[in-house]
């Protein structure tokens, strides 16, 4: 089992979430967050004063899949997300140690 | 005619010379038609006359419920110009000053300021009482009608009171402004009593309650005496300069100016909210100036109307233009700064001026606004989170001076019981006018400004720990500490 978090555009969180269940992802999770990497921040004026916003608005979405669904996955999100511009985000992979589905206790590949 | 719409035993504002003519004109053509079926039993002209002051009255009281509902406009302007963490308090503060002023004037600052008052235009015969310090053309408070009590509490004074205490309303909450997000709400309640029942009441009683200020025209042979139809200088001077004396005893406000002093925005949470408000103050500027000529049957209110809208119109548009040449994109804080500036600037000519005037005023003041703000920020290093003293302070005084610029004389004959003609500024070759208004600005800036700053600092003094909030509650946010409430618990704030 494998952890799949996406950072993502906003605006492309919809596509994203469309991609994955379409190849038959069940569930995930979307949180709001702010950040930034290579395409850094810009900066505005607010009555004249100079301002940087740093962290940029983004979405995370993360997903626990099958070993045998991870490449499917990214390639979902990649081309869902991809804008071509700088700033489309990253996807990155984790090993998942145990996963238990609180109603029932199912563990496993069964929880997912 | 009827004697008591003369002005010949009037005392204050000579304009409702004008406005007895004009009803008393309306009697008589139609007494002319009636009266030779009916003369007997019916006196036409009395009728007429009487309608007219019942209109003109009612006018008065449309006019103090738009001013108060320039509240309204304030509040948004003010909470969304300032973070979501102080959101609860400035708001409450906005909303608080509406009784606060309302109680001091109601007991001491109206007689204070209009206890010799009198306009029998919409039916207020007489003053209520009369000279409290001073005497004939060197009055500087008046008496009568405490708490609103005693003889002569007709629906006139009643009406009229309503009307002023908007206009002090005004005054009060214009600091709440340039001192948001620090002031501690237990030294802002005091400031709302003084204001109410002094701070406002002083100028007034020198300009528009018949005071020396006035009189300038007969002890100095300045113009007609200080003339200012709806209060650039008596409202928005007055309430912009004590912005300037609160921002300054308080201080900017933590992380205003980094280490090098350069200043750094903060930018305001909710830019819908302070456009809404800015939209709503445009509205309830109508009441402000339109209704300032207490009377319907004084057609210049359609004027003035027109003016008001005009130097908005333009200022909003100035605004826009100018901070884009400025910094690059039209900051929609500084088109509202903008438009108030021009809607602020025309407060006192907009009776007196030509809708050309009234575009040229909106312009300068939009751009005098925003090159203020710069100034107070960039080299004064005082911080005024929605620009009040830009706004009030200087363009109030900006309009104060444009009276004696760019009235053209078609209005305002017989103005303070002068022997005026109709107000004259330079570009009719008058300049005493001028002096008459400059004179007024520079008691704005010295007396008014020395009183609310000694207020701030006495204050401060008196008060445990300053009239400024602690410093975790600030950085925290006012919200909770100050008021036991967030505006937003549901989110977190930064």
């Amino acid at each position: 089992m494998k952890l799949i978090t996406a950072i993502v555009k906003p605006f492309k969180l919809d596509d994203v979430k469309d991609a994955l269940k379409t190849i038959g992802i069940l569930g995930m999770t979307v949180s709001e967050v702010r950040g930034f990497g290579r395409q850094g921040g810009h900066s505005e004026t607010y009555r004249g004063a100079e301002y940087t916003i740093e962290f940029v608005p983004k979405v995370r979405v993360e997903l626990v899949v099958d070993d045998g669904d991870v490449d499917k996955a990214i390639s979902a999100i990649r081309t869902a997300a991809n804008t071509g511009k700088i700033g489309d985000g990253k996807v990155w992979i984790t090993s998942v140690e145990r996963l238990v589905r609180i109603r029932t206790g199912e563990e496993g590949r069964d929880a997912i | 005619m009827r004697s008591d719409l003369e002005l010949s035993t009037g005392r204050r504002w000579a304009k409702r010379l004008l406005i007895a003519t004009t009803v008393s004109t309306g009697a008589v053509i139609a007494a002319g038609g009636i009266s030779a079926m009916a003369a007997d039993e019916f006196d036409a002209e009395a009728a007429v006359t009487t309608l007219g002051s019942q209109t003109n009255l009612l006018w008065v009281v449309i006019g103090a419920m738009l001013v108060i509902f320039m509240q309204a406009g304030f509040a948004l302007v003010e909470t969304g110009f300032c973070r979501a963490k102080h959101a609860a308090h400035v708001v409450s503060t906005n909303f608080a000053i509406f009784g606060l002023g309302f109680i001091g004037f109601f007991f001491i600052g109206f007689p204070l300021a209009f206890g010799g008052f009198s306009y029998a235009a919409f039916g207020m015969d007489q003053p209520v009482g009369d000279a409290l310090l001073g005497s004939g053309n060197w009055v500087f408070l008046w008496k009568g009608g405490w708490a609103l009590s005693g003889d002569g509490m007709t629906p006139a004074v009643l009406g009229f009171f309503l009307y002023m205490v908007a206009f002090m309303d005004t005054v009060a909450t214009i600091p709440t402004g340039s001192m948001a997000e620090r002031w501690k709400w237990n030294s802002f309640v005091v400031w709302g009593l003084f204001a109410g029942a002094v701070y406002y009441p002083l100028f007034a009683a020198w300009t528009w309650g018949g005071g020396w200020l006035a009189k300038t025209w007969d002890t100095m042979s300045l113009g007609a005496g200080y003339v200012d139809f709806a209060g650039s200088g008596v409202v928005h001077a007055v309430g912009g300069v004590a912005a300037l004396a609160g921002a300054i005893v308080l201080g900017p406000r933590i992380g205003k100016f980094g280490a090098d002093g350069k200043p750094r925005a903060l930018p305001g949470h909710h830019i819908p909210m302070a456009m809404l408000g800015t939209f709503i103050l445009l509205f309830g500027w109508f009441g402000f100036n339109a209704a300032s000529t207490f009377a319907a049957t004084d057609v210049q209110f359609a004027t003035v109307a027109t003016n008001t809208a005009i130097a908005g119109a333009f200022g909003a548009v100035a605004g826009m233009f100018w901070i884009t040449k400025r910094t690059g994109k039209p900051d929609p804080g500084m088109m509202a700064n903008g438009m108030l500036a021009g809607l602020v600037a025309i407060t006192a000519p907009c009776a007196f001026v030509a809708p050309w005037a009234a575009a040229v005023i909106g312009v300068i003041a939009a751009v005098l606004a925003i090159e203020t703000v710069f100034i107070v920020e960039r080299k004064f290093k005082i911080d005024d989170p929605v620009g009040a003293i830009a706004v009030h302070g200087v363009n109030g005084s900006f309009g104060v001076i444009a009276v004696g610029i760019f009235s053209n004389g078609s209005y305002g004959a017989g103005w303070n019981g002068s022997p005026s003609e109709g107000i004259e500024g330079i570009i009719k070759g008058d300049w005493g006018q001028l002096g008459a208004q400059l004179l007024g600005l520079a008691v704005i800036w010295t007396v008014i400004f020395g009183i609310s700053f000694a207020f701030f600092k006495i204050q401060n003094a008196l008060t445990k720990g300053g009239i400024r909030s602690k410093e975790e509650d600030e950085v925290m946010g006012l919200d909770l500490p100050e008021m036991g409430v967030a505006a937003y618990p549901e989110f977190n704030l930064r």
